[in-house]
């Protein structure tokens, strides 16, 4: 019953590569099998950066430059990041039962209290004093 | 470009010569743009392809920002009719940006020497007393950066992986260099704008840009070729041109010949 973990790297799984030896990537020939990078677009400075997508390159500076073509040519961008795909560990989907919540659980949910009369109440009398 | 007509004033004596300046720019972007268009499709991997066919793309839309100012302050016509009707003679791009495509270390080095001189004009340009000049090249300026990225990491990652890569590149780039020193071709009326503090002498231009590329060609582990002994390749910007110009409008202008009055 123990839980996978993955590399997102699709050579590490293509040539059955173990993730758990350092380094399983690099042990192959320079310039054959291109990593691949995940890139990251921040739409607006200050906003979350959001996964959109992968670019294959060989070397992280060309990974940002056809990040900034394949991402952000289109609508708006403040700022990208590129990462290593190696460097990206994902679950296994086989072990999607883990975030099974089941209904009678519903007492770990805010919502499952019975305070919620009482928030709205204290919201609605706040919103009161702070109007002038 | 949404300027008002003819909102800027021109002195007299900088009329023609602006008009030839901003004809050599526009001309030679509307080629390479085109050249570089001939890769979609046939890049050596989709992003690469994706990336030279949006650069490709830039150009042209560059082309059409100095057209479109040639037709609202120097009576040139409309942007389209003006770049799919005239004749060879009347192009004064220079014989670089003309070339067929060849293989891709031509076209990555060519990329790399163009957008390196169009980064400095754009730059210089950005503060030329024509005010509009000015406002376009700012808006090109960032571009041109995008493009001096992509060029400069393609070529330091060539440079630097093996010796048979290297010394073809290098090779491209000793053949190439007297075509690019061509792009620097003086007109006979450019002091005029130099002394207005429009545009600098294109060898003003040339001097900068040796330098710039000096210290991109060594950190790829190549190296400039010799100025000094090597012939530029002049005549474009007089109108003079390849055998590959004429053939290159054909194709261009197939469409647009069928019915020049057509709206897009």
């Amino acid at each position: 019953m123990s839980v996978e973990i993955r590399s997102l790297d699709p050579r590490v799984n293509r040539l059955g590569l173990h993730i758990h030896e350092p380094g399983a990537a690099d042990t192959l020939p320079p310039h054959d099998h291109w990593g691949t990078y995940q890139v990251f677009h921040q739409k607006k400075r200050g906003d979350r950066h959001g996964a959109v997508g992968i670019v294959h390159a060989p070397s992280p500076e060309l990974a940002m430059v056809y990040a900034k073509e394949q991402f952000g040519r289109r609508g708006e961008t403040a700022n990208l990041w590129v990462v290593d795909t190696r460097h990206v560990l994902a679950l296994d989907y086989g072990d999607q039962d883990m975030f099974a919540t089941t209904p009678e659980k519903s007492y770990r949910d805010p919502g499952g209290y019975k305070v919620n009369d009482k928030i709205d109440e204290y919201r609605e009398k706040m919103s009161h004093e702070l109007t002038p | 470009m949404n300027l008002p007509l003819n909102s800027v004033p021109i002195e007299e004596t900088h009329l023609e010569p602006l008009r030839h300046l901003l004809t050599a720019l526009a001309d030679d972007h509307l080629i390479l743009g085109h050249r570089h268009s001939e890769w979609t499709g046939l890049g050596p991997i989709l992003e690469e392809d994706i990336a030279f066919s949006s650069i490709a793309q830039d150009q042209m839309g560059h082309a059409l920002g100095f057209y479109t100012l040639l037709h609202e302050y120097f009576g040139t016509p409309d942007p389209d009719i003006h770049a799919f009707t005239r004749n060879e003679a009347a192009f004064s791009c220079c014989q670089l940006v003309e070339w067929p495509i060849g293989e891709y270390d031509f076209s990555l080095v060519r990329h790399l020497f163009f957008d390196l001189a169009a980064g400095l004009r754009m730059e210089t340009l950005s503060h030329s007393s024509f005010k509009p000049l000015a406002q376009l090249a700012t808006k090109i300026r960032g571009e041109v950066k995008y493009h001096m990225f992509h060029a400069k990491t393609m070529v330091g990652q060539l440079g630097n992986s093996s010796e048979t890569v290297r010394s073809r590149l290098q090779t491209t780039i000793n053949r190439q260099f007297g075509l690019a020193l061509g792009m620097f071709e003086s007109r006979p009326d450019e002091q005029i704008l130099d002394d207005a503090n429009i545009a600098p002498i294109e060898a003003k231009w040339r001097e900068r840009w040796l330098e710039a590329l000096h210290t991109i060609l060594e950190s790829a582990g190549l190296h400039l070729p010799d100025p000094d002994r090597t012939e530029p390749v002049y005549g474009g910007r007089k109108g003079y041109h390849t055998e590959f110009l004429q053939p290159l409008l054909t194709e261009m202008t197939e469409v647009f010949r069928l019915d020049p009055q057509a709206e897009w």
